[in-house]
């Protein structure tokens, strides 16, 4: 249904507030970790709160940001291509395409490049491929 | 009693020991008192979380689906003005069923009510697109169908997640968190249907009306009453009368009208009918299963399987039904491949029926129930 082109519904949208925040978090955690390097030799004890700090934020900014992304992209709903079948009756001569607007099952099209005989579409589908089809236990 | 000390010891160490242990006591005690007093409040809370997930994409669906129908009508229908307006009263179109506390003659009521509705939409979509052709304002009415169906089932998912945030009620949030798997699968069945329906691409559901057309491609067609077309196809030695809606447009026509006309204008001397269709799959049958039994196969309101049992009860004529499984999603969806390859099989199944359940020289009538998008005669 949609490539991600032209979204303007507000739910595919990434509030920049949110966004904000999320740098925000990033960028304090990443100062808690240069911190934590300059503080090593001074102060180890206080560098090891710091760096904990940092990884703790940097973990949590990168996981909000990837949900994120991630709920943009569950938003997508993926449309598999239809092929239209195109079939010359007379000398059986058969060619494939991609569905174009106005084909439809029977419909006469241009005529057969072999026998200049008018061609017919034949077939309109899609095709799908199942993730992970095979049963885990004999049904 | 010796444990009991110890473990005493153990839960109320706050004045001693380091201060990492005594935070984490605390923490500890915090989250049995917050699980004990708010674990209700703080489950709602998730659920409402997911619930609003899924309006989120019921949101964006709804979106597209409006911009589909508009952008459609746009590019067919040529409208002089902007159609936004018109497309979005036509959204909270609806339809009041007839009164059921007399249920007799209720049938006829839903069927008038259904016409009007029809009409209306027709006129609507006249209106819309005043450019289109019959075959593409069918598409289009389909389309601002399909559109409706999203907007509608976004609507009633919001109702309950507001009524739910409002009320804080457990049990409001709790229904529609559990059904919510299935209504997103028919939401997403209906936003592949829009393209479907817009483009004029044959849907799942149109398997029974691609039988037919297989069946009568080639011999004369005439139409019958309301939106269906017949041919008299010659079928091991029997002479079938093969009924389908109309197509190419989005159309489902109304096959009980047809059988009966059919039946009528042979004066009952009809030997077997066998009605074929797409039918609901269970979890765990293949898509494209091809399975026969008896009765009307028909779905929709119910007033055309009532006047095909009607008839056949006056003529006592037998009914024959060969289903073709798919679930809800390859139903509106473009049809697969696995569905388009048991249109074939379904002919045989038919032979089959034909030679074992009528004597040669017999009349009967094979029905194609469905929606014939994208198919022709």
């Amino acid at each position: 249904m949609s490539s991600g082109k032209g979204n303007t519904s507000p739910a595919a949208r990434v509030s920049s507030f949110v966004l904000l925040i999320i740098f925000v978090t990033l960028a304090l955690a990443l100062a808690a970790l240069v911190l934590a390097i300059y503080l090593y030799n001074t102060a180890p004890e206080v560098a090891v709160y710091w760096l904990l700090l940092g990884f703790i934020g940097l973990a949590l900014s990168t996981y909000v940001l990837f949900q994120t992304r991630q709920r943009i992209l569950r938003l997508r709903i993926e449309t598999p291509p239809i092929t239209t079948t195109i079939e010359c009756r007379k000398c059986g001569f058969k060619s494939v395409r991609e569905f174009q607007r106005g084909d439809y099952i029977f419909k006469e099209v241009e005529p057969c490049q072999k026998c200049n005989e008018k061609m017919i579409i034949t077939a309109i589908y899609r095709e799908v491929r199942e993730r992970g089809k095979t049963p885990s236990f004999p049904y | 009693m010796a444990a009991l000390f110890v473990l005493k010891d153990q839960l109320f160490q706050l004045p001693g020991g380091d201060i990492f242990s005594q935070i984490l006591t605390l923490i500890i005690y915090a989250f049995i008192f917050i699980s004990i007093f708010y674990g209700q409040r703080i489950q709602l809370y998730i659920m409402l979380r997911e619930v609003e997930g899924s309006l989120y994409k019921l949101k964006y669906i709804r979106d597209e689906g409006r911009r589909i129908a508009i952008e459609t009508i746009k590019e067919i229908g040529k409208p002089q003005t902007d159609p936004t307006a018109r497309v979005d009263r036509f959204l909270e179109y609806f339809t009041i069923t007839p009164q059921s506390l007399d249920p007799a003659g209720i049938v006829w009521k839903l069927e008038h009510i259904l016409d009007v509705r029809d009409a209306r939409f027709k006129d609507e979509v006249r209106l819309l697109a005043p450019a289109a052709d019959e075959t593409q304002a069918n598409n289009l009415e389909n389309t601002l169908e399909a559109a409706m169906a999203l907007n509608y089932i976004y609507k009633v998912i919001r109702h309950y997640y507001l009524l739910g945030k409002k009320t804080l009620s457990l049990y409001i949030i709790m229904q529609i968190q559990m059904i919510l798997p299935l209504v997103m699968r028919e939401a997403e069945a209906y936003a592949s249907a829009l393209k479907a329906f817009a483009y004029g691409q044959p849907i799942g559901d149109g398997v029974g009306a691609l039988v037919a057309a297989k069946l009568m491609h080639g011999y004369p067609v005439r139409k019958v009453p309301k939106d269906c077309v017949v041919a008299e196809v010659p079928l091991e030695g029997r002479t079938a009368y093969v009924i389908k809606a109309e197509g190419p447009g989005g159309n489902v026509g109304k096959p009980g009208d047809a059988i009966k006309t059919i039946i009528e204008e042979n004066e009952g001397k009809i030997a077997n009918i066998i009605m074929i269709d797409a039918a609901l799959k269970l979890e765990g049958e293949e898509v494209g299963e091809v399975a026969e039994g008896v009765g009307a196969a028909i779905g929709g309101p119910g007033v055309d399987q009532f006047k095909i049992e009607e008839t056949i009860l006056k003529y006592r004529i037998p009914i024959n039904a060969v289903i073709i499984k798919e679930d809800i999603g390859d139903a509106v969806s473009p049809m697969r491949k696995e569905i388009f390859e048991a249109a074939d099989k379904a002919i045989e199944r038919i032979r089959q029926v034909i030679l074992e359940r009528t004597k040669e020289g017999d009349k009967v009538i094979i029905a194609g129930v469905g929606n014939t998008i994208g198919i022709g005669q």
